[in-house]
């Protein structure tokens, strides 16, 4: 009971019934619940990890690559290769549901659909190493694209998953064994006043039987 | 219709202005903090941001984790991989199940 005060009558008896139902069954759904998003959660996590490690290794090859095309030209020119770009990326997003979590589904559009358009400048200029460069950074954009879906997809439900946990915990302790403890304290103390509510019109009776007829009790 | 962003050192990613994305070169965190800001009020729906960088804005990086859009990544800079990314995975892990149980597996 946990220090609370209860009135014990029946109305607040019928109450306190109608809440430990609604409260189990809400304790069950949660726990479903839970349990299906950790389920897919770490399906999603897994398939996050791989995408991150197959990213990291993307970009440092691209950046390497990008370090020595820098080596190989003027800052200057470099930077007026890259200044105007052809290409442009737009991005869709979706919401999908999953168990209740919104998940972003992202899909990208280019402008152009020429993929030689990542190069936005004159080949005569500039090294042949910029060229594959930016193809190799190329190459892993869809991978990076995924593992921002992923990503975020996990953060997200990881969040609503720490949340149900707290929900299905408390429920679990606190919540239903409170209501339990209270709905056993007030049958009790029902059954309790009816008891001494009998004993009472007994005595009453005792005496009434008494006073009309001169009867007593036969063990006195 | 979104914009992907991509926030960090010039050097790390100026190369991604070829492929169509739009860059932020940042230097300070303070220049790094309000750019980020900027890009959440905006319509972006994915940021890149070098680790690096990452690193000194995880209280902005903290805040936007909520929201559905935008979808903050770390991607490794010009330096190197100082795993922050994967970290921050591995943390997803640990608010989710409670312990890691994905990359502790070795």
């Amino acid at each position: 009971m946990a220090g609370t005060q209860v009135n014990p009558t029946r109305m607040e008896l019928t109450r306190l019934k109608k809440k430990l139902a609604t409260a189990t069954r809400g304790h069950k759904l949660l726990k479903d619940k839970r349990d299906e998003l950790m389920r897919q959660f770490l399906d999603k996590v897994r398939e996050n990890k791989r995408l991150r490690e197959r990213v990291e290794e993307g970009i440092g090859a691209a950046n390497k690559n990008f370090l020595l095309a820098r080596a190989g030209m003027q800052d200057q020119v470099l930077n007026t290769a890259l200044l105007a770009p052809k290409q442009r990326v737009s991005l869709e997003s979706e919401a999908e549901n999953v168990m209740s979590v919104e998940i972003p589904k992202f899909t990208f559009k280019t402008r152009t659909p020429d993929q030689n358009d990542i190069f936005s400048y004159g080949f005569a200029f500039t090294s042949s190493d910029l060229d594959g460069a930016v193809q190799s950074l190329a190459d892993v954009f869809p991978d990076m694209l995924a593992l921002a879906e992923c990503e975020k997809g996990c953060q997200l439900m990881a969040v609503e998953i720490e949340k149900t946990r707290r929900r299905v915990n408390a429920l679990e302790h606190v919540m239903i064994p409170e209501l339990q403890a209270n709905i056993k304290y007030i049958s009790m103390k029902l059954d309790e006043n009816e008891r001494s509510t009998q004993i009472r019109l007994m005595k009453v009776k005792d005496m009434m039987l008494k006073e009309a007829h001169g009867y007593d009790d036969p063990l006195n | 219709m979104y914009k992907i962003g991509v926030l960090g050192d010039r050097d790390s990613i100026y190369g991604f202005a070829a492929l169509g994305l739009e860059v932020f070169p940042v230097s300070t965190p303070e220049d790094g903090a309000r750019a980020l800001r900027n890009l959440c009020d905006q319509n972006y729906g994915i940021v890149y941001i070098t680790e690096a960088m990452a690193e000194e804005l995880a209280p902005e990086l903290e805040r936007c984790r909520e929201n559905l859009l935008p979808a903050v990544i770390p991607i490794p800079g010009v330096h190197g991989n100082t795993g922050l990314g994967i970290n921050m995975v591995k943390r997803s892990v640990e608010q989710a199940v409670g312990s890691d149980i994905i990359f502790n597996q070795k």
